[in-house]
């Protein structure tokens, strides 16, 4: 069995050992989670604990709620029944406590979101300086630690529409990383990518989850998952239909849905 | 029969080179724009005959033959019309605008007095060129200089009363100076609080959402005649007797409103322009809503719709002159009010004075639409992909 991505599993180069995860630290925690768009439920009785350091993959076909989830997580969705623990704080209507948890929380988009009025440094500047209050002489070296780390720092002074999708992707990694998220969520951050640019990203990832990040990715690469993750959930019709390591997960999937999933992506 | 590769392997990569010669240079050009079809040669020729045809004749009125010194009528009236001018002349009158300037320039405003609003007028050039040009520095303090500042030393100056200052009442002011007042006052109210009703419109409150929707349906429902009249004649019959606010405060509140109004749908089309993966990436980082809006969501949506705020702009500072239908001269106003001196009265005067205001409002108004033009492309920061 190959699998059919942009970049295979062998080309994923992990420090395993460095990967640490918390047996007793929740990082989030989901209870009977609900929610409906008007009539339509699109999640429905979600259950999940996220340790920390925990590396999840989560997949699905499209429409199955995968995004809608990890949205849930820093409210940009609001649920409407069951429970949400971002970091010990519960997400309700309250807008101080949605601030805190999105404080906590980073977010890399399918389509980068980047500010494209501002440029490279600013874009990385400007949640530190205004929601942290840290001095912009400060948040500037911040920054520019960062854009290092994800391979750009000479594009610093650039705008976004300057760069290309890949360097994008990372300076929105950069970005989020600026604020020192204690949680990283990713939806689909390579499927807006073209090929050639797919692995820079899915390096910067893993170099994160060596650190000990705890993240959340909704993926459909396959050999990221299989080599980066310690769980992946595959998701279905607003449900968590199985969830497993990812040895397990691809080798051995139980669910008749889960199976027919796996046998339309890898050939 | 020749055998068809499938294979190719290139040995070396070709390098860029200059573009042919027939693509560059005023003859391409010429053949590009001028002459690349049959159409538009005939275009091109026809074009031509009009501009020949016109602009001669407009060049010889309103320079070679205009008048342009004289204390009164006889020197723009032809002989037979009890003048100097030889039988079948036509030229513009420019003596009668530069006889008139200063009622043009200022109304009825008291001749001794008129260093006051050339005081007023020399200060806003020195503080608004600066704020202007993106280079000079400091524009933070320009700006309070300039939308702070100047409004109250300008109330004071113009309207005295105090320091000494005769009084002179506002129903003496006319001419640029109204007008300039009315766009100035317009433009700096209209901007922030159109924004901030855009903002109420699309706000997820339901009662300062329907506070917004009315004010605007209805301001934007009314002609601005309408709007001017009701402040001026209906107003006072609300008002306990012996309460009254100045007619021109009436009018300026009344433009300003009806800017706004105009204003913030201009701004809520910007608004609407944002994808919404700027708010969420707002979102996600922590922002709370002003943050949002006026770091991320409000710089993007006001440089979409320069255009159309420029057009807003433009479009109130001609209204103005509608205040002459509550008896306050504009510069227009104040021209027309002249036509009937007996001293200047002539078959050229009224055109004359009416190009004159014409160009001045031209004037004005090219001027903004030149520094919009700057400004867009000043901010376009190239997202476009």
């Amino acid at each position: 069995m190959t699998i059919e991505n942009a970049v295979s599993a062998e080309e994923i180069k992990v420090n395993a050992a460095k990967m640490q995860v918390s047996t007793t630290d929740v990082a989030i925690d989901i209870i009977g989670m609900h929610k409906w768009y008007g009539e339509f439920h699109v999640l429905k009785d979600i259950n999940l604990k996220v340790m920390r350091g925990e590396r999840i993959v989560i997949c699905g076909p499209s429409g199955s709620g995968k995004s809608t989830m990890i949205r849930c997580i820093n409210r940009l969705e609001e649920h409407q029944k069951g429970k949400i623990i971002v970091d010990g704080k519960e997400l309700t209507n309250d807008l101080k406590k949605i601030d805190e948890v999105r404080r906590e929380v980073g977010m890399v988009f399918q389509h980068f979101n980047l500010f494209p009025h501002l440029t490279i440094l600013e874009n990385c500047t400007l949640a530190p300086i205004w929601v942290r209050k840290t001095p912009k002489k400060q948040a500037e070296e911040i920054a520019m630690h960062f854009l290092k780390r994800v391979k750009i720092p000479e594009q610093a002074n650039k705008y976004p529409g300057q760069l290309s999708g890949g360097q994008q992707q990372r300076v929105a990694i950069a970005r989020s990383l600026c604020m020192n998220p204690r949680i990283m969520l990713f939806d689909e951050p390579t499927s807006a990518l073209d090929p050639e640019m797919i692995k820079e990203v899915l390096e910067t990832m893993v170099g994160l989850a060596e650190e000990g990040m705890t993240m959340l990715c909704v993926t459909h690469e396959m050999g990221f998952a299989r080599k980066v993750a310690n769980r992946v959930i595959f998701m279905d019709q607003g449900q968590i239909v199985e969830q497993n390591t990812p040895a397990e997960f691809f080798d051995n999937p139980r669910h008749e849905r889960t199976k027919l999933f796996l046998s339309q992506i890898l050939h | 029969m020749q055998e068809h590769d499938l294979s190719f392997v290139r040995v070396e990569m070709a390098l860029a080179q200059s573009a042919p010669s027939s693509e560059r240079g005023l003859g391409a050009w010429i053949r590009k724009n001028l002459i690349a079809s049959t159409g538009d040669t005939i275009l091109t020729i026809i074009g031509i005959v009009l501009v020949a045809m016109i602009l001669p004749q407009l060049i010889g009125w309103a320079f070679i033959n205009a008048q342009w010194i004289g204390t009164d009528r006889t020197f723009c009236a032809t002989v037979a019309q009890g003048g100097i001018q030889p039988d079948g002349w036509s030229g513009a009158c420019w003596a009668f605008v530069n006889a008139k300037f200063g009622q043009f320039m200022f109304g009825r405003y008291p001749i001794d007095e008129r260093w006051r609003p050339i005081l007023v007028a020399i200060l806003f050039v020195a503080l608004l060129v600066p704020l202007l040009i993106p280079k000079v520095p400091r524009k933070g303090l320009n700006a309070i200089l300039f939308f702070g500042a100047l409004p109250i030393f300008a109330f004071f100056l113009l309207v005295g009363g105090v320091f000494g200052l005769p009084h002179v009442e506002t129903s003496l002011w006319g001419g640029l100076l109204v007008t300039l007042t009315l766009s100035f006052v317009g433009i700096a109210v209209s901007l922030p609080l159109g924004i901030v009703l855009a903002l109420g419109r699309r706000s997820k409150m339901p009662i300062v959402k329907m506070l917004c929707v009315i004010f605007i349906e209805t301001v934007r429902g009314i002609p601005l005649i309408t709007v001017l009249f009701m402040a001026s004649v209906m107003l006072p019959l609300f008002l306990p007797a012996g309460v009254s606010f100045d007619k021109f405060l009436r009018a300026l509140i009344g433009v300003s409103l009806f800017a706004a109004a105009y204003m913030s749908e201009v701004v809520r089309g910007g608004l609407q322009a944002i994808p919404k993966g700027q708010y969420e990436g707002a979102d996600s980082l922590g922002l709370g809503y002003w943050q949002k809006m006026g770091l991320i969501v409000l710089p993007q949506a006001l440089k979409l719709v320069i255009p159309g705020i420029v057009n807003t702009f433009i479009g109130m500072f001609k209204d103005t002159s509608l205040v002459s239908i509550i008896s306050m001269f504009d510069l227009l106003g104040v021209v027309k009010q002249n036509f009937s001196d007996p001293n200047w009265a002539t078959p050229q005067t009224a055109r004359s004075g009416l190009v004159f205001a014409a160009f001045v409002f031209w004037l004005f108004c090219f001027g903004m639409s030149r520094y919009s033009m700057f400004t867009e492309r000043r901010l376009d920061t190239g997202h476009k992909r």
